[in-house]
């Protein structure tokens, strides 16, 4: 169920510019509040089960004394051939054809983590507990993202939600989408601009323009997975 | 010249020696009515140990098995080790375990039998119960480890109020396709020779015996159409099942193979795990055969060194075969120079958890191949069941090295992991340990252990056949 081209417009992607990046985990926050993430508590985040759609991978450059902190969010990449979707038995995986994005449908995952397994970024969490919500504060929960129960795997979808309600503004405003007006949770909350999001099929969209940059390089592409996600690393210690 | 003659006199007198006829159960004929007897006191005897043990074992299955599983479901996954990038346990490793365990029984039976291998005569039946029990333990990994257990049907193919049909390019589909293909085939392989060992039970017992007999026994008179039938039957299956067992495990080893995961993208893995569960499931065989020996009644009888030592040679070549294959995909890994995959090898040689590496290479290279050359510790039942025990450690060691110590070091250094197993998987893990005695210890005294009419036919009809320097008995003439 790789890409599929049926003359859909639409081919969302993201540019994540690393030397923008101050480590700030904005990014991460927001996505939990805006996707109902759970919040794990400490004990599971140290023993890895913190649940998280985007994160921050922290590394050092350089050698001491000269080292320097550096930063790479990292979220479902969007694979254009996504390893994880042949390998769901029960099509949880599966390749939306409009929005051109990986999405993982809840009700039908029967939780096997082959999915997760078969991801080279990692990317996928799977809920060990149900989520624990006390009294006052289910009422951040966003109404338009299902609340996962134990058992299944879940990921970043793009903010999906967004795309479909910026959708459904602009046609019942009948004009085509601005570029920029569909923004992630993530894309918002970023305070040094470092995430930029928008429809790659549009030559002229800002995020377009950025992934032609010659600071750009996509995680992992021999393995031939064609993320959406671009990144933007110069050289130097403060960017190229 | 003289000297040389002399020498190779000597050797073949040796040789004669050993080769006493009374030692092979061929050459050591009974009268069929005695035959009978045996076996049926065999399966009918119980003593005071067998029922400590089947309640114990009943009891390991409640509490270990359907205790810590039922746990598990009510509480969810977090009671086991798993954690990110670690998605599969020891849970995944059992059930390799137990499908590598699975395959021997048919290819001790089937593959002995299409070659007409007549040492296999007496502990066939054995090595197909284990077959089906093995597979009864194994094929309840992946249900265990599902996250939502109570939606796996969600992978079975059929026209369903959901509109959906599982997705065929799956390992996973392929995995249930085809071990339920499996369990069905080999079922219907053990019950076929089965039939006339059941009508012989039904004719000596009375009671609910008597009438749960018959009714297997299906109306059995022995006939010369029906042995025809049978045979043909038979004949039909030992080959048709052997490319069965063959696809179950390389689609198994698809399970991985198929992946991007470093280390487990490998073409070798299909004959690789092949070999590696026929090791482990032959050493199975032998380790059961010891237990029955040394606990049923008569068994001694049947069992004889000369089948230890026959098995002892087949472990010791895919104990040679596996070797090969182990080296080859380390070779085409560390060749292949993809830095991840050189540095899960480092790992597993280096790491923390190195030792299970080492053990691997010492219970499935080093003790077999400094062993079983030896025609008397071949011959020794007793050190045969360890040696086996040892080789089942190591192949078990072997799928943890490829199973939770791959998955914690792949790609990104950032998200490597360490994998501990709780308390629940273990107990589990010991639980269907427990499920695959118990359920072999019930048997025992439910149907015939040995084939008794297979071991008579042999008995009785056998030629002897010069196969290089040595004479063997063979039943070719009666096919």
């Amino acid at each position: 169920m790789a890409e599929v081209s049926k003359g859909i417009a639409e081919k969302w992607g993201l540019v994540v510019d690393q030397d923008r990046c101050t480590g700030c985990n904005a990014c991460v926050v927001a996505c939990s509040m805006e996707n109902n993430v759970p919040f794990t508590g400490e004990d599971n985040v140290a023993f890895g089960r913190g649940t998280y759609w985007i994160y921050n991978k922290r590394m050092w450059e350089g050698t001491y004394p000269e080292v320097a902190p550096a930063f790479q969010p990292v979220m479902c990449q969007q694979c254009g051939s996504a390893p994880c979707e042949p390998v769901c038995p029960t099509f949880a995986a599966v390749h939306s054809e409009e929005e051109q994005i990986n999405l993982q449908i809840y009700n039908r995952c029967i939780g096997t983590r082959y999915c997760a397994n078969n991801c080279p970024y990692h990317a996928r969490q799977f809920n060990f507990e149900d989520p624990n919500i006390p009294e006052p504060m289910n009422s951040y929960l966003n109404p338009d993202v299902t609340v996962r129960r134990r058992g299944v795997m879940e990921k970043c979808t793009f903010c999906v939600q967004r795309i479909v309600a910026g959708r459904q503004t602009a046609s019942a405003e009948d004009r085509p989408l601005r570029d920029g007006e569909v923004t992630p949770a993530c894309v918002a909350a970023c305070p040094s601009d470092a995430l930029v999001f928008g429809d790659l099929s549009d030559p002229n969209s800002r995020v377009s323009q950025m992934a032609q940059n010659e600071r750009q390089y996509k995680l992992m592409d021999e393995l031939g997975t064609r993320p959406k996600v671009t990144y933007l690393k110069g050289g130097g210690r403060n960017g190229g | 010249m003289a000297a040389e003659t002399k020498l190779f006199g000597k050797l073949k007198t040796s040789e004669q020696e050993h080769e006493d006829p009374k030692e092979q159960l061929m050459f050591d004929p009974r009268p069929r009515e005695e035959l009978n007897r045996m076996v049926m006191e065999m399966m009918t005897t119980t003593t005071r140990k067998f029922w400590l043990w089947a309640i114990g074992l009943g009891a390991g299955v409640v509490v270990l098995l359907f205790g810590a599983w039922g746990y598990m479901i009510s509480t969810g996954m977090w009671v086991t080790g798993l954690r990110r990038p670690i998605y599969w346990g020891v849970f995944i490793v059992t059930f390799v375990f137990w499908i590598g365990i699975s395959h021997a029984g048919t290819f001790v039976s089937a593959i002995l039998r299409v070659f007409k291998s007549e040492f296999r005569r007496p502990f066939t039946r054995a090595a197909e119960l284990m077959t089906t029990f093995g597979l009864a333990a194994g094929a309840l990994y992946p249900l265990i480890h599902l996250g939502r257990v109570w939606v796996f049907y969600f992978m079975v193919p059929y026209p369903n109020a959901r509109w959906l049909w599982p997705n065929f390019r799956s390992p996973l589909v392929w995995d249930l396709l085809a071990i339920t293909t499996y369990l069905l085939s080999s079922t219907i392989y053990l019950y076929l020779p089965l039939v006339p060992d059941l009508a012989m039970a039904r004719d000596r017992t009375t009671g609910i015996r008597h009438t749960a007999y018959k009714i297997l026994a299906l109306g059995w008179r022995g006939t010369e159409a029906e042995w025809f039938r049978l045979k043909k039957a038979i004949q039909i299956f030992a080959f048709a099942i052997i490319p069965v067992m063959f696809s179950v495990h390389t689609i198994v080893s698809w399970d991985f193979a198929v992946s991007q995961v470093a280390g487990w993208h490998s073409t070798i893995f299909g004959p690789y795990f092949i070999i590696g569960a026929i090791l482990s499931g032959v050493s199975a065989v032998v380790t059961i055969l010891y237990v029955l020996r040394s606990s049923l009644k008569h068994m001694d009888y049947f069992l004889r060194p000369e089948h230890f030592d026959a098995l002892g040679k087949l472990i010791l070549v895919f104990s040679m075969s596996w070797a090969y294959f182990f080296f080859n995909d380390y070779l085409l890994g560390w060749y292949g120079g993809e830095a991840a995959v050189r540095q899960i090898l480092t790992v597993h040689a280096t790491g923390p958890a190195a030792w299970v590496w080492y053990t691997m290479l010492i219970c499935n290279i080093v003790i077999p191949w400094l062993t079983l050359w030896n025609r008397k510790i071949r011959r020794t039942p007793w050190l045969m069941f360890i040696i086996t025990l040892l080789i089942n450690v190591g192949m078990y060691m072997e799928r943890y090295t490829i199973i939770p110590l791959t998955l914690g070091h792949q790609r990104t250094p950032f998200d490597w992991g360490v994998y501990t197993p709780q308390p629940i998987e273990i107990s589990i893990v010991l639980g269907t340990f427990c499920l695959f005695t118990f359920l072999y210890l019930i048997m025992s005294r439910l149907i015939p252990l040995v084939p008794v009419w297979e071991v008579q036919e042999g008995q009785v009809a056998h030629s002897l056949r010069k196969v290089g320097k040595a004479e063997v008995p063979s039943v070719t003439e009666l096919d």
